[in-house]
């Protein structure tokens, strides 16, 4: 397909590519970054938020005191930063969020709603667990934990604490990944012990509601040697309010530990009002399988963040990504492949649908360590631009120290393909049908990768619902 | 009994006229082949009748059962009964074959109704035994990754669920082995059943050997320049294009 539309691509060479690179100018807008670091959240704030958690231990108090510091000394992102190249930064405001509290009709609100079977699923409203069933006795008498945060600082203190952002955040978001820190009190916390295998999926579900609501969740999956499971996370508000002023800033610790198999898929369907962050980091030792798939509708601009580290040999990580951006949306999306053992790999593939004016960031950089030989890494980002004036930026890179590898990306950005308009049409199906076909059929390379077939389904209603409502 | 009719069709690509003056009627159970040497002219008319936007009509008509079609956009064309297949039939990934077949039938069908879905993979299978294809080829993405033999069998799938009335087929026999190209004719045979008209449109003798015309016309720079029964087609076999154009230069 030609590259056309506005799209940025860095040079697609297979030799080292440093990073990060600092030739771009960005254009001269005034720099705006005169507002408090911390916005809304004073200290006052913080102070309110801890007094309410001494039933919690002291370690993780401290933790949260030190997280704060962080937080608060570390600046906002600057449009010079060069991990934030391309964000629209000057949309990052922290004033009119709030930590408020449940409202009462949200109690009564449920999630974005997933249909189908599931081993067992915690919704947090606003920062709190819903009360929740306790878990099957069959999924109990196997060793099988799965509870809000709140119940593993308590019940699992040492698994948790081994695992609780045990790995760094490192692609920009640290001020917020210390927010989250902080603040967070919601979050599910998986664990699968050595040996077993659970197929139905367990889900965590998390809302935001309210004007100004500010959401934490931080979940942590723990899988042990050989074990296998699936954890859906889905992020949603009920209301359809064009003003919600929402904020999250999200993360997980994802840990595959040896010859284990885990699926993650997040569902970020936020309000059309919402700033976003969410932070991903997974760890996949040896010989065990990562497939990470995360969706992103909602917000009004979000940033995820996702680094696999495989750190032992036969460590595969799959990071997939979709994204359908109307309107004004921005999607920023950046990624890190680490290959941090030899005979590791990875496969990446980021893929966007543009409407509107929505606007895309992908940046993704592969770094192979010096003794990661044989590894093999590959990173691809593919742009379907359905208007005119959406625009797709496109930084892939890579970093290689080894010298028995192999290492690949690419980026494309694309319209619509006539000759299969016409073969489309040929057969009587309308152009408008004959476009959502192809779109739809954009998006099923990735969601193929999905064994469970339900999911599989759920979420392509998902994508398809959000696609048709936004297309007249 | 319905009739496509191509009037004094005259096509171009861009500023190049390529069809010149081409008059043809094909009646429901006929097949009609159309030969010549490459760069003659005779995808290009398929695919102008078929309304591929890259081609310009300047001049005639199409008619089928009285109806022109030029004013039609590319899809209105199929539903009032037309197929084409096609010589490089597109790659759609992510699309399996039952869901395009399906969306092809409800366009159909309208917005009023709703496809009857087990009506649907009877009828989806029983055509797919006929033309020996496996039922695993439903969830397949249409056409990605097939081999030539592959895609060209998704056509004939494809053009026996859609029943139209009339097929173009565009070199549908280029790309294949004899074994493929047996399976194909044969697909095709099978949908001679009276109903259909047919367009065949080859560069080689051979396919007539396995898809048997009714009349035979030969195109030579836009134009056809001599129709007869299957016999001409032998004849051009014997004695090649070489033969046709020297006559043309002699005439």
């Amino acid at each position: 397909m030609a590259e056309t539309g506005k799209s940025a691509c860095a040079p697609q060479n297979l030799s080292a590519l440093r990073y990060p690179t600092s030739e771009i100018q960005m254009s001269a807008l005034p720099d705006i970054q005169t507002a408090a670091p911390t916005g809304a959240f004073t200290p006052d704030v913080f102070a309110s938020h801890l007094a309410g958690l001494g039933h919690l231990p002291q370690w993780w108090l401290d933790r949260k005191r030190e997280a704060w510091n962080r937080f608060s000394a570390l600046p906002l992102p600057q449009r010079t930063d060069e991990l934030w190249r391309f964000s629209s930064v000057q949309g990052i405001r922290l004033e009119r969020a709030h930590l408020s509290a449940v409202p009462g009709q949200a109690l009564a609100l449920r999630p974005t709603p997933l249909d189908f079977a599931q081993s067992a699923s915690l919704t947090f409203t606003n920062n709190r667990a819903l009360p929740a069933g306790s878990l099957p006795s069959d999924l109990r008498e196997k060793g099988v934990i799965f509870c809000p945060l709140e119940e593993a600082l308590t019940q699992h203190a040492d698994l948790f604490r081994q695992h609780f952002m045990a790995q760094p955040v490192n692609l920009g978001s640290e001020k917020f990944a210390a927010l989250n820190a902080a603040l967070t009190t919601s979050g599910a916390f998986l664990y699968v012990p050595r040996g077993v295998e659970i197929a139905p999926p367990f889900v965590a579900a998390h809302v935001a509601s309210g004007e100004g609501a500010a959401v934490f969740p931080h979940t942590i999956v723990v899988l042990e040697d050989n074990a296998k499971a699936i954890l859906v996370e889905s992020f949603s508000s009920p209301e359809s309010s064009p003003a919600s002023g929402h904020f999250a800033a999200g993360q997980n610790d994802l840990f595959a530990g040896p010859g284990s198999q885990l699926t993650y898929v997040g569902a970020q369907d936020w309000s059309r009002d919402a700033l976003a962050f969410q932070l991903n980091s997974t760890v996949v030792q040896r010989d065990a399988r990562v497939l990470s798939l995360n969706i992103h509708l909602g917000g009004r601009q979000s940033r995820h963040e996702s680094h696999s580290r495989l750190q032992g040999p036969g460590a595969h990580s799959e990071m997939l990504a979709l994204t359908v951006a109307h309107g004004a949306q921005e999607f920023d999306q950046r990624t890190l492949q680490s290959h941090q053992a030899p005979h590791t790999s990875s496969n990446l593939l980021y893929k966007n649908a543009l409407l509107d004016q929505a606007r895309t960031i992908f940046s993704g950089l592969i770094i192979v360590d010096p003794d990661a030989q044989k590894t093999d890494a590959y990173q691809s980002n593919r742009n379907l631009l359905l208007s005119d004036d959406a625009e797709a930026n496109s930084l892939p890179g890579l970093e290689i120290q080894a010298n028995d590898v192999r290492c690949s990306h690419g980026a494309t950005s694309s319209h619509v393909d006539e000759e299969q308009m016409f073969y489309l049409e040929s057969r009587g199906i309308p152009p408008v049908v004959a476009r959502e076909l192809l779109v739809f059929g954009f998006f099923e390379e990735v969601l193929n990768k999905l064994e469970n077939e339900e999911l599989h389904a759920t979420l392509r209603e998902l994508i398809q619902t959000k696609f048709k409502h936004q297309t007249p | 009994m319905s009739q496509l009719v191509i009037q004094d069709l005259h096509v171009s690509i861009g500023d190049k006229p390529v069809v010149k003056s081409v008059s043809l009627t094909i009646k429901q159970g006929e097949v009609h082949a159309v030969m010549g040497p490459n760069g003659t002219g005779k995808s290009t008319l398929a695919k102008a009748i078929a309304g591929h936007p890259d081609y310009t009509i300047t001049q005639g008509d199409v008619l089928l059962d009285g109806r022109s079609l030029l004013a039609m956009e590319p899809d209105e064309r199929a539903r009032a009964g037309l197929f084409l297949a096609f010589q490089y039939p597109s790659e759609i990934p992510g699309v399996s074959i039952a869901n395009f077949i399906r969306a092809a039938l409800q366009a159909r069908l309208g917005e009023s109704a709703e496809l009857d879905a087990t009506g649907y993979y009877k009828k989806l299978y029983e055509k797919m035994d006929l033309l020996k294809i496996d039922r695993k080829f439903t969830s397949r993405s249409v056409n990605d990754g097939f081999s030539g033999g592959e895609k060209k069998r998704c056509e004939i799938l494809q053009l026996a669920m859609l029943d139209p009335k009339f097929a173009l087929m565009d070199e549908t026999d280029s790309g294949l082995d004899i074994d493929a190209l047996r399976v194909v004719a044969d697909g095709v045979n099978k949908l001679r059943t009276g109903q259909l008209g047919i367009l065949l449109i080859t560069h080689y003798q051979r396919l007539l050997n396995y898809i048997v015309p009714d009349f035979v016309h030969v195109m030579h720079e836009g134009h056809i320049v001599r129709s007869g029964d299957k016999s001409l087609a032998l004849e051009l076999e014997a004695k090649g294009y070489a033969w046709l154009k020297k006559e043309l230069v002699h005439a």
